[in-house]
Parts: C-alpha cells; sequence; structure tokens
C-alpha cells in the first residue's frame, strides 16, 4: 500500500492538478496492460518452429561456414582482403572510439566545476588538415588493394579444362545446363575438385528467364546477379570436396526464400561418374508404366521434361534424374518419396506461392505417379 | 546593437494559444491547422505525420521480426511478408525520415536566420498536403490494390523495386501503381520544399548574418535541400518511365520486350544514394548544433564542416553504382565506383573529428539530447566503417543483399539519423511546446533503445556474414541463422517499449510538463531569443546578429565571438 503511494508520489513533482495526475496514473495502467498482453500474444503466437520436411536435419550435416571459411579460389581471395579491410576498420573504430570515450569521460560536466564557460577554440588548420591527409591516404591504400583483388576475380582467363556451365535463374529455382556434357539439370549443381596443378575450374554462364536473381555460395565466391537480358559471368575452382549451401539473393518475388542452391563439390572421377549417369535416359518401362501414362496424360508435360517420354517442357525443372537429386522445390524439401506425394499433390504445402499448380489426381493416379517418379533416377 | 536582442525578449509573447484561440470549438482549430502556412505549424505537422508513420512501419518492421524470430514460423504468409518488406523500407524513407527531417528544417531554419517564415509560405503548405495525400495513397494499396485482375493488396516488390519484379507480368493489379504515384507525389512535395529552403537561406537572413554567419544547422539544410533538387527529379522520372511501361506497352524496363532491367537500377540509385545523405545530413545538423551545447563550446572548424558538407553533397552523387557491384559491371566500372565511394569517407570522417574536437576541453552536460547525440557518434562511426567494407566490390560480393547490408544501412538510418531525431526532439521539443520533456523518462527511453538497437543490429550482422540473404520471409533450421535471429527479435521489445516511453513522456509533459522559458539549455543561436513557443511572426523585432552565436555574445558582452570570427 505504501509502495503504490510513493510510485504515484513520483509522478506528483511536475503535474499541476489532482485531476490530470489520476488520469495520467490510468493510461500508465492501461499502457502498461497493453503492452504486457501484446506481448504475451507475440508469445503465443510464435510457433516453435513450423514444419521443415527434413531439411533442419539435412543441413545440420552440411558443415557450417559462410564468407570467411572459403573452399574456393574467388571466395579465397575475397576473404583475404576482407580480413586486411576488417583489420584497418577496426584499428580506426579503436582510435575514435577510445577519443570518444575519452572526451565523454574526462570532459564531462561535474559538481565541482567553476560556473564560467571553458575556454572556446575556433579551430585550427594544421590539425583539419592532419585528419584530412591521413584518411586520404588509408583511402588510397584501400584503393589500391581493392581494385588489385577486382581485376584479380574478374580478369581471370578461363584454363582450356574449364567445365562450362549455363545458369538460369527462375521463380523460384535453378537450371543447370552444361552444354559441352549435354546434361540438364536443377537446384544442386555437380562442379569437379579444381587441382591448383592442373585447374579445372567451372565457368558459370548467369542467365534468367524471367526477373533478376542472384547466384550466391558464400564459401565459393561472391554473388553476381542474374538479370535478364544481360548475359553474366562468374568462376568457382573449389579445393575441397563436400556440399555447399547458398541460395537465391536478389529479391524474386513470393518465394524468394526458397530458391536454395547445394553445391556438390566432388574429385573428378566421382563427377564424371555423376556426368555419365546424368546423361543415361532414366525412363524405365515396365511395372511402373501406369504412372508413366498419367505423366503423359496430364498438365505436367506442359512445363517438364523427362527425357524419352512425350514431357519436353521447360518451364519447370527437368525431371529426367529427379531422384539422384537430394531435395525437391528447390530446397523446400528432402526428396523422398512420401515427401514427393506431398508435393505433386499439393506443392503450395511445402512452398507456398509456388508456381507449380496442385494437380488434383486421383489417389491411384497420384500413388502410381509416384511409384513411376521414384524410378528417375 | 546587442541590446535589440534583450528589448524584443522584453517584447516577447508567452505562447501562441491565447485565450481566444483556446476558446474556439475544436472544428475551428483543426481548421486552422488546415489552412495554416505558418512555417512552423507546417513544420509540427510534417513531424508529427512522419511519427505516426513511424509507428505504423515500426509494428511492420516488429512482425517482420516475429516471423523471423524462429526458422520456419507461420506468423504470416509470404505474400504478406513480402508487402511488409516493401511497404516498412518505403515508408520509412518517405513517409518517416523525409517528412521529419523536412518538418525540422521547415520549423527551424527561419528561426535560426531571423525570419518570419519561409520565402514561399503557400509553396510550403501545397508541398505539405502533396506529401500528406501521397502518404494515404501508399497505404490505401491495402484496400485499392486488387484491381481489375485480382493480385492485390500491397505492392511486394521491395523498396527499391526492381525492374521487371514490377512489370505487369509480374506485378498485376494496381498495388505497383500505388506504389508509383505515392512516390511521385511526396517526391514532387520534397523538391517543392528543397526550393523554398535554399531560398530562404539566401535572401530571408537577418541583417547582419552574411553566408559566413549563418548556424551550421542552415548551412547543411541548403546542402540537404540541394542534393533533393538533383536526386528526386531522376526518382519522379523513372516512375513515370514505369507507368507508361505499366499503361501503354513503353518498354523501357520490361525485359520481356527487350527493355533494360539495369536501367531501373540506374535510375533508381542515382537517386538512391544521394537520398542517404539527404536523410544523414540532417542528422549531422542536429548534432552540429546540440553538441556545441551541451559541451559549452563553439563548433571546432565551421568553415571545414561546412566545406566537409558540401563536399559530401558533390561526392555522394558519384557514388550511385556501388549498390550494383553484383551486376556484373567492368572492373574499370567497379574500380570507378569503389574510388568514388571510399572519398566520401574522407569529408565524413573529418566531420566525426570536428564533433569530437567540439566535445574535447569541454563541460559535457549528460542531458538526454547529448546522450543521443554520443551515441550517433559512436554508431555513426561503426556504421561509416561497415560502409568502408561494403565499398570493397569484392568484399560487397558476398555482403550484398545480406544481413549485413540490412545491420549497415538500419545502423545509419536508426543508430545515426534516428537518434539524432530523437536528440532533436528533446532538444527543439521546449521551444516548439513550451514544456520539458522530462528528464528521468528521456534516460530511460535513451538506454531501452540504446541497448534494443545494438542487441538486434549488431547481432544482424553476424547473420550476413553467416550466409543470410536479405527479405527471406523465413529461413531453415540447422543453418546457424537461429540463435542471431532470436537475439535480435528480442531486441526489437526494448526498442518498442522506448518508443512507448517516449510517447508517454511526450503526452505527460504536453498535460503537465515543467515551464521551458525561451531557453532552457543555456543555447546560442536565435531561435532561443524569442518565447517558447514563438508567436506566429517569430521575432517582434527582426533581430541584427554580429555573429554565428548571437546569444553567446548577448550572454558575454566584455568577450563576444565576432571578435575571433
Amino acid at each position: 500500500m505504501n509502495l503504490a503511494r510513493t510510485l504515484r508520489m513520483g509522478y506528483t513533482v511536475s503535474g499541476n492538478s489532482r485531476s490530470s495526475r489520476k488520469s495520467i496514473g490510468i493510461w500508465r495502467r492501461r499502457l502498461i496492460e497493453l503492452f504486457l498482453s501484446l506481448g504475451y500474444a507475440a508469445l503465443v503466437a510464435v510457433p516453435a518452429g513450423g514444419e521443415d520436411w527434413g531439411m533442419g536435419a539435412a543441413n545440420r550435416q552440411i558443415a557450417r561456414g559462410a564468407v570467411f571459411s572459403p573452399v574456393s579460389a574467388p571466395a579465397g581471395e575475397i576473404a583475404t582482403l576482407s580480413w586486411f579491410i576488417l583489420a584497418v576498420t577496426a584499428a580506426i573504430f579503436l582510435i575514435v572510439f577510445g577519443l570518444l570515450l575519452y572526451s565523454v569521460v574526462r570532459f564531462r560536466a561535474r559538481a565541482t566545476d567553476e560556473p564560467r564557460e571553458p575556454a572556446q577554440l575556433y579551430g585550427s588548420n594544421q590539425i583539419e588538415f592532419a585528419w584530412t591527409a591521413i584518411p586520404l591516404l588509408i583511402v588510397f591504400v584501400l584503393v589500391l588493394t581493392t581494385i588489385r583483388t577486382i581485376y584479380d576475380v574478374q580478369g581471370a582467363m578461363e584454363p582450356p579444362g574449364a567445365i562450362h556451365v549455363r545458369v538460369i535463374g527462375h521463380q523460384w529455382w535453378w537450371e543447370f545446363r552444361y552444354p559441352d556434357l549435354g546434361i540438364v539439370t536443377a537446384n544442386e549443381l555437380h562442379v569437379p575438385l579444381s587441382d591448383p596443378a592442373h585447374p579445372t575450374p567451372t565457368w558459370l554462364q548467369l542467365e534468367s528467364a524471367d526477373v533478376a536473381h542472384s547466384f550466391w555460395v558464400p564459401r565459393l565466391a561472391g554473388k553476381t546477379d542474374l538479370i535478364p537480358n544481360k548475359i553474366n559471368t562468374m568462376w568457382v575452382a573449389p579445393h575441397q570436396a563436400g556440399i555447399y549451401l547458398g541460395q537465391c539473393a536478389e529479391f524474386c518475388g513470393t518465394q524468394h526464400a526458397m530458391m536454395l542452391i547445394r553445391v556438390v563439390v566432388e574429385p573428378r572421377p566421382a563427377f564424371d561418374q555423376w556426368v555419365a549417369a546424368q546423361r543415361q535416359p532414366a525412363v524405365s518401362q515396365s511395372v511402373e508404366a501406369h504412372g508413366r501414362q498419367v505423366f503423359e496424360s496430364n498438365a505436367c508435360v506442359s512445363c517438364h521434361s523427362v527425357r524419352g517420354t512425350r514431357g519436353h517442357g521447360t518451364y519447370g525443372p527437368d525431371l529426367t534424374h529427379l531422384m539422384s537429386r537430394q531435395t525437391l522445390g528447390s530446397g523446400a524439401a528432402l526428396n523422398t518419396p512420401e515427401h514427393l506425394k506431398i508435393w505433386v499433390g499439393d506443392p503450395g504445402r511445402m512452398k507456398p506461392g509456388v508456381l507449380m499448380p496442385a494437380m488434383n489426381l486421383s489417389k491411384n493416379d497420384l500413388d502410381d505417379l509416384v511409384a513411376w517418379m521414384v524410378t528417375l533416377k | 546593437m546587442a541590446g535589440s536582442i534583450e528589448e524584443r525578449i522584453a517584447l516577447g509573447r508567452e505562447g501562441i494559444a491565447t485565450a481566444a484561440e483556446l476558446a474556439q470549438p475544436l472544428a475551428g482549430r483543426l481548421h486552422e491547422w488546415i489552412i495554416t502556412v505558418d512555417h512552423k505549424r507546417l513544420g509540427l505537422m510534417y513531424i508529427g505525420g512522419g511519427l505516426f508513420y513511424f509507428m505504423v512501419a515500426g509494428l511492420q518492421a516488429s512482425t517482420i521480426r516475429l516471423q523471423l524470430a524462429v526458422p520456419n514460423a507461420g506468423i504470416v504468409s509470404p505474400q504478406v511478408f513480402n508487402r511488409l518488406l516493401t511497404l516498412h523500407g518505403t515508408a520509412m524513407v518517405f513517409l518517416v525520415g523525409m517528412p521529419i527531417l523536412i518538418g525540422f528544417f521547415n520549423y527551424l531554419v527561419p528561426l535560426m536566420i531571423g525570419a518570419r517564415d519561409l520565402a514561399f509560405p503557400r509553396l510550403n503548405s501545397f508541398g505539405y498536403w502533396l506529401w500528406f495525400f501521397g502518404a494515404l495513397l501508399l497505404y490505401f494499396s491495402y484496400i485499392g490494390g486488387g484491381g481489375l485482375q485480382g493480385m492485390g493488396s500491397a505492392p511486394a516488390v521491395g523498396w527499391f523495386a526492381y525492374a521487371p519484379l514490377t512489370e505487369t507480368p509480374f506485378s498485376r493489379g494496381n498495388s505497383t501503381d500505388y506504389w508509383i504515384l505515392s512516390i511521385f507525389l511526396t517526391s514532387v512535395g520534397s523538391t517543392a520544399t528543397a526550393i523554398n529552403l535554399i531560398t530562404t537561406a539566401f535572401t530571408m537572413r537577418c541583417p547582419g548574418m552574411t553566408l559566413n554567419k549563418m548556424p551550421v544547422l542552415v548551412w547543411l539544410a541548403v546542402v540537404d535541400a540541394g542534393l533533393m533538387l538533383v536526386a528526386l527529379p531522376p526518382l519522379s522520372a523513372a516512375q513515370v518511365m514505369l507507368l507508361l511501361d505499366r499503361y501503354m506497352g513503353a518498354h523501357f524496363f520490361d525485359t520481356q520486350a527487350g527493355g533494360s532491367a539495369l536501367l531501373w537500377q540506374h535510375f533508381f540509385w542515382i537517386f538512391g544514394h544521394p537520398e542517404v545523405y539527404v536523410l544523414v545530413i540532417p542528422a549531422f545538423a542536429f548534432a552540429s548544433e546540440i553538441i556545441p551545447v551541451f559541451s559549452r563550446k563553439v563548433i571546432f572548424g565551421y568553415e571545414v564542416m561546412v566545406a566537409a558538407s558540401c563536399a559530401i553533397g558533390f561526392i555522394s552523387l558519384g557514388v550511385w553504382a556501388h549498390h550494383m557491384f553484383s551486376v556484373g559491371m567492368t572492373p574499370a566500372g567497379n574500380a570507378f565506383f569503389v574510388t568514388s565511394t571510399m572519398l566520401v569517407g574522407i569529408p565524413t570522417g573529418i566531420k566525426i573529428f570536428n564533433w569530437l574536437a567540439t566535445m574535447w576541453g569541454g563541460r559535457i552536460r549528460l542531458r538526454v539530447p547529448m546522450l543521443f547525440s554520443i551515441a550517433f557518434l559512436f554508431q555513426f562511426l561503426i556504421s561509416g566503417l561497415t560502409g568502408i567494407m561494403l565499398a570493397v566490390a569484392p568484399f560487397d560480393w558476398q555482403l550484398t543483399d545480406t544481413y549485413f547490408v540490412v545491420a549497415h544501412f538500419h545502423y545509419v538510418l536508426i543508430g545515426a539519423i534516428l537518434f539524432m531525431i530523437f536528440a532533436a526532439v528533446y532538444y527543439w521539443f521546449p521551444k516548439a511546446t513550451g514544456k520539458m520533456l522530462d528528464e528521468r523518462l528521456g534516460q530511460f527511453h535513451f538506454w531501452l533503445f540504446f541497448f534494443g538497437f545494438h542487441m538486434t543490429f549488431d547481432t544482424l550482422h553476424l547473420a550476413g556474414l553467416a550466409g543470410m540473404p536479405r527479405r527471406i520471409y523465413t529461413y531453415q533450421p540447422g543453418r546457424g541463422f537461429e540463435e542471431l535471429n532470436l537475439i535480435a527479435s528480442i531486441g526489437v521489445i526494448l526498442q518498442g517499449l522506448g518508443v512507448i516511453t517516449l510517447v508517454y513522456n511526450v503526452i505527460r509533459s504536453l498535460a503537465a510538463g515543467k515551464s521551458a522559458g525561451r531557453d532552457p539549455w543555456d543555447a546560442w543561436t536565435l531561435e532561443w531569443s524569442t518565447t517558447s513557443p514563438p508567436p506566429e511572426y517569430n521575432f517582434p523585432e527582426v533581430p541584427t546578429v554580429h555573429s554565428r552565436r548571437p546569444l553567446w555574445d548577448l550572454k558575454h558582452p566584455a568577450d563576444p565571438d565576432w571578435r575571433y570570427e
């Protein structure tokens, strides 16, 4: 009781009338109540995270790391330059922040100060010159090192053994075409290790089928945009095998968030094996034939290709070797038969706003279709 | 001559609202505000309107952070999220930053140069109402955006609205049209204000105030207005071109008909980068008034401060493509924009050093405006240094379009600009209302906001470095983003509490605040020589000045400033 009175008294100091004080108290309480209830609502409303369709576990199997743990040539050069820039900026920060902290502590007003104003200092040309010239020198060094790295990365010549890939951005998936190898795939890019002695980097030619996208796998290279009506190039020369995550980095519409990239870096023999498998026609004709008929007699074929069938669509990903890929929907779900059935039935459940419509197949048709699709290895 | 100011003080009338005015019915008083051409009322209407949209767009940001607090959250759908991020960004720039800063200049420039109003009061009112209705249009898109073809609600194209996402095949309905028209109208309003500010500063200064004796804030208002005049027309032109694309089959940016997506990017950023300086220069202006008063020292290096600001203005017109390092420019193009961007750092550094030198040897009074100003120096330093990192094109290839950039520009927009807006609110509130804001609540507001801000945006730098792109409505678990995002979202609660404290402080102080008197901070520029709030005509008699700090001369007749300038 006394506490409440003391609290209220705290607000009587500058109040000028009893009634306004009272109404302020009520409003204060209402505001606090409003805020607490909003906070509570927020806590209840945030679920512990929705269904992740197996992707959380899959992601955890992949080594963490991004900008500062490069495994490839351009990312490595960029990281080296970045460490240098970080060191310079950190030094500047420490000096200027130190001066700021010192002035605030040393020159703060104290009760014991004399009442008169401190000495007025109007400026000094020498000091101004010093703090113009020194930053100018720092900028000079930073600009030169930066330009050198720009030319190292952008001016690199393509060696004879390079792999070529056309990367085509779509709303919201990636098309990868290997023109020299006759392979078309989606969302998961395979590239060989590049031995520094005999470099076999991969040269990516970036195009867009619709709006602007950006190809970014931080451990391999910086990002480069895919812009309609413009062809960009970038290159990677990875020196460590593994799977590396990336994703679209330019806002491209509803499902920009689920335009993920996986890059599989393999030693040359494994890469060659993958190439050979991808070049095979993958269609089996036997027991699952009804599923194939469902595929060929529905709208599937207007968007998707499966080599060796009537499906020649190019609007959606090529499905010839669908089951060789780890994920569905450009990284939206782990690629398992159960997930595939959900995806074909209603892709919007896994990727709201996706451009593929729900196919509304009968249960039998859906079962047979998926039974056939899982043979597309 | 100095006696004339004292005479004026004796003549001054306390407050604008006389008993007769207060006796009017509410409708009458509202009518007075609507028809007003008084720069002070329009200034307050700009600031009030800006703070209103600050709440709205702030709540939208809070929803964004709520959705991103945990992976795969389902608070909002991707479509709703994309609308939120578009409106949050657009509103914070055009409906919050611009009106608040224009409002402060509107209010302060005539008072600080001893004028009775801006040069063109009715143009000023015209600009305000253009802004007012333009702002309504943006949020009206939530109702009218559907259009005849469906696909509606608010625009979902991002605040820089890259082509061809804004073209009809990808952006059906009318939502993008509302975005275009809203920005077009508010920009025309800002252009009108820019003309007004420049004319006022150059032609309406009181006797004795040569350009060399103009307060730093007024100089920066001129630089700011000059930048607006140059930077806004390309944006308006681009908006018209986009409308032609959408309605008349022009193909400027329509890539499917051979248009250029990059052309839009150039148009947008040749506006967009100077716009950053349009927003931050007023923050410099507030700091250049507040830091000297609370350090009890004259600003260090007045001429250099003004020159550095002009240099920033000029150089900022040649750096726009540093937003486009990843679009595949030639190495030479990249090198040019690296160099020009790094060069901006030099005058910016000079300004920071001069503020520090102003504090050096002073007697720093740690009142609320000064707390915000010191935090501004700290945060502006960091955002300048992360800006250097982003200017390094290869580093930028990694960082651009990630949460590192989001954190960087929120450091500028919140850590520098919003902190200085708060400082300015605490500093000039007594002048505008005649009431002091409560000091203790102000300190509360400061510390809540300071810690909340750092919780949110320090961690988001790391999220960007960990590989998190911006503008994603959700992310998957297992990629190292979870903890950082949760901490960032919790920080929003502290910032929200801080803003609520400010609102409460304003309401409470208006009702029952301490009376401010003319000059509560013992300051030196002309606005403190008239009553709080100033009468409609500002000064009963046009003042005459002899130095940059007329009130200092008055208070120290034995040692006036004009001996040293």
